[in-house]
């Protein structure tokens, strides 16, 4: 007969290092140490260089005169004008490149998105072409290409390109025409504004009628016309009067409407021509990821093609563009940084080049510009975040 | 049963017919792809306009009308010429080498191998690498490890003594004489072969279950994903002597490999850990009740399948980075770019063109490199696509 030994066997205790939590705590607890030695480390050879440097620490500096030119600025700067001053120049100078540059590497990053899928074999052909060559060469050689090897051997002052009379290129950059508004202006703005209002209550009481009847309102071409008329209306009652300040050679160099830097234009056009590429790749992405499934269904639905567009298509490829989208976003203004290359007077080149050097606070100088773009991206990210969640797939 | 000749029965196949015009031919094919409908005409028109107007222009400007040999710049200064690659091949040398010093005895021969021995430190660094490189990065050559040892551990070492010099009878040379696509390459090699280590150490960390160990990296990650790399080499250039003891002066073009390998190792952490997060759970289980401790569970099994998913993401951010080095020419280091840009003041060579001439060879350099890499990722993925396919 078996005998089955019952007697039971203490487990051996062993040694609590092998508690997986202890074991966490200890590591943890190294790691922080290491890390806190380490930056103890930094900042005490730091404060001993500073020291030995004599050189003053504080931010008391934003406050003082800054002395040097800033060739473009959206804001009134002077050499009498302050650090702080000067550090919003170069923010507003950034942020400026960075607008221009979403907005026109959106129109045509899209636009080679949708012909890189396109049947037309040339338009196809083209825009790999396109995407493969500017994608691989970095940007710094471009915008250094276009500012020095284009912008810089464009003719002179007097033998600049004018195209329609108002626009002027030239050695010195580009001049456009400017709008100019007087007073009365001020009630197209008005009107455009309530147009804009009247077009919301219009979209959500077309909607409301559709959910309930099922009629249709033509609401784009009513909003289209509303936006329209009813500035144009106000314009005409108020009598306001519209002049166009065009730009006109005067002694050396021209005068007169927008005159944008041949550095702006460099960035602008390296940026643009750079990110685009990138966003064409999301865009074709975004689009191919939506499959043709999803067509079928709702040409099942019967809706209508550009029904089809706006309420299957274009939200679940939405779905799949704007998170790589908005990180394009950021690289772009991130990019925008390179300006010091070519002497745009962006945030880097006025703050982190001249304003450190000329100050030598190094380490506020650096930080502040550090914590600028740290807050961009989490603000960038934060929004990202947001729309993630808001679009986010609701499964069963 | 009685057989019987059914008559409304084929016996025999019909031959193959072929297949109707309307789907068959070039007449289809361009009608299909060019004119489908009044929009596609319009576009295709615009865009053979396009090439008809573009490509001439092109193939006047880099081959017709350039200049591919002269003594000096007279020739580029002629009406109407298009490139001058005489320029790009009478500075050459800088291009490829910087101030590198020619060794004494070749510079005083003559004829082309004479020139080529007269950078012989560097020709053999590139030479020993080309050696490597293609076997490593060709899938069925023997060795793989041997190989792997070779290139990442000993040919460092190689390159820095051949290079720096100052032992082995070599003669020295600082780091400030290094330039041209030497230095490029330098630089994006070793932000390739450290960030990846680095940046799969930070998303492993940011994926802990430790929570100082997440925090600290994800904390590390997002301030270097944050700001834009030229704030980086310049804190590296301006920063990093601040940090140290005083008397330890750091090297200009180590302290912008320091700043390179950060900052790509943030981003790297970030692709790897879109591989990890890819993965399902029940592989880290199946290597936990294999008994395999946590390092033993991410080298066997977690890291090889989570590398492999995000291979594009790798790629990618290699050629950014080798994209990026680049940048360091703003910091007055002479890589490839600022060798091409300093040589555009030249003045023997001061013609129209010479500048485009010069960016045009850069950028091509550029491509060839970035363009390779990004076909080779597309290469391996088809290859390591192994247990996906249906």
């Amino acid at each position: 007969m078996a005998v089955q030994d019952t007697s039971r066997h203490e487990p051996q205790r062993s040694s609590f290092l092998n508690d997986p939590v202890v074991r966490g705590r200890l590591y943890q607890l190294l790691t922080v140490v290491i890390v806190a030695a380490f930056v103890w480390f930094i900042a005490d050879n730091t404060a001993a260089n500073l020291a030995r440097q004599n050189k003053t620490t504080g931010f008391d500096f934003f406050w003082f005169t800054s002395g040097f030119d800033i060739q473009f600025s959206l804001i009134p700067y002077s050499r009498a004008s302050t650090y702080g001053t000067a550090f919003l120049v170069g923010i507003l100078n950034t942020m400026l490149v960075a607008v221009i540059g979403v907005f026109f590497a959106s129109l045509l990053g899209f636009m080679v998105g949708i012909a890189r899928l396109s049947n037309n074999f040339i338009i196809s052909r083209l825009a790999l072409i396109y995407v493969e060559t500017l994608r691989n060469v970095p940007l710094l050689l471009q915008l250094v290409f276009w500012y020095f090897a284009v912008l810089k051997s464009m003719p002179g002052v007097r033998q600049s390109f004018i195209f329609l009379d108002g626009v002027v290129l030239n050695q010195r950059g580009l001049y456009l025409p400017k709008v100019v508004t007087d007073a009365q202006f001020a009630w197209v703005w008005g009107a455009l504004a309530l147009s804009i209002v009247a077009i919301v209550v219009l979209q959500r009481w077309a909607h409301k009628r559709l959910e309930a009847t099922g009629q249709r309102f033509p609401v784009f071409w009513t909003a289209l016309g509303v936006l329209v008329v009813l500035p144009l209306v106000a314009g005409l009652i108020s009598g306001t009067h519209l002049s166009v300040d065009l730009p006109v050679l005067k002694g050396f160099n021209y005068a007169g409407g927008i005159g944008l830097p041949p550095e702006l234009v460099a960035l602008c056009l390296g940026l643009i021509f750079y990110t685009a590429t990138f966003i064409s790749e999301i865009v074709r992405a975004g689009i191919q990821s939506v499959s043709y499934g999803q067509t079928e269904a709702a040409q099942a639905l019967g809706l209508r093609d550009g029904d089809r567009l706006r309420l299957v298509i274009i939200p679940q490829a939405m779905r799949v563009i704007i998170p790589p989208l908005a990180s394009q976003y950021l690289n772009l203004t991130k990019n925008s940084s390179l300006a010091i290359a070519i002497g745009y007077p962006d945030l880097v080149s006025v703050f982190m080049n001249t304003t450190l050097n000329q100050t030598g606070r190094a380490i506020e100088v650096v930080f502040i510009t550090m914590l600028v773009y740290l807050t961009l991206s989490l603000a960038t990210s934060s929004f990202m975040n947001w729309y993630n969640r808001r679009i986010a797939l609701v499964e069963r | 049963m009685n057989t019987q000749d059914l008559a409304y029965v084929r016996t025999k196949f019909e031959p193959a017919r072929p297949a109707p015009m309307s789907n068959l031919g070039l007449v289809v094919w361009l009608r299909r792809h060019l004119f489908a409908t009044v929009g596609d005409t319009v576009l295709t028109l615009l865009g053979i306009a396009f090439l008809v107007w573009a490509l001439p222009n092109l193939y006047n400007f880099l081959i017709g009308d350039a200049v591919f040999a002269a003594e000096n710049g007279d020739a580029c200064r002629a009406a109407n010429v298009g490139a001058c690659w005489a320029y790009v091949w009478a500075r050459l040398d800088f291009f490829l080498y910087g101030f590198f010093p020619a060794d004494p005895y070749w510079k005083e021969q003559a004829g082309l191998f004479a020139e080529f021995m007269a950078q012989w430190r560097v020709n053999l660094v590139f030479f020993i690498g080309l050696a490597l490189v293609v076997p490593l990065l060709w899938p069925s050559a023997p060795f793989k490890v041997v190989n792997a040892a070779l290139f990442f551990i000993v040919y460092p070492v190689v390159v820095f003594y051949l290079l720096a010099g100052g032992a082995f009878g070599l003669e020295k040379v600082p780091t400030e004489k290094w330039g041209g696509l030497t230095i490029t390459l330098i630089i994006g090699l070793v932000g390739i072969v450290t960030s990846l280590p680095l940046g799969i150490l930070l998303a492993l960390g940011r994926q802990s279950r430790l929570p100082a160990i997440k925090y600290l990296s994800t904390g590390f990650i997002e301030l270097w994903r944050a700001v834009p790399l030229i704030t980086v080499l310049f804190m590296a250039s301006v920063m990093l002597p601040l940090f140290m003891p005083s008397g330890v002066t750091i090297d200009k073009l180590l302290s912008a490999l320091v700043g390179i390998a950060l900052f790509n190792s943030a981003y790297m952490a970030e692709v790897v850990r879109g591989g990890l997060q890819a993965l399902p759970r029940g592989q880290y289980e199946a290597a936990s009740s294999l008994g395999l401790n946590y390092w033993k569970s991410m080298f066997f099994i977690i890291l090889p399948q989570a590398l492999k998913h995000v291979i594009p993401g790798i790629v990618n951010t290699f050629i950014a980075l080798f994209k990026d080095t680049s940048l360091v020419s703003i910091i007055g280091i002479f890589d490839l770019l600022k060798t091409v840009q300093s040589s555009t003041a030249d003045l023997d060579w001061t013609a129209p063109t010479q500048a485009i001439t010069g960016y045009i060879f850069a950028a091509a350099v550029f491509w060839i490199f970035c363009f390779s890499m990004s076909r080779y990722s597309i290469f391996m993925e088809n290859r390591l696509h192994t247990g996906h396919k249906r």
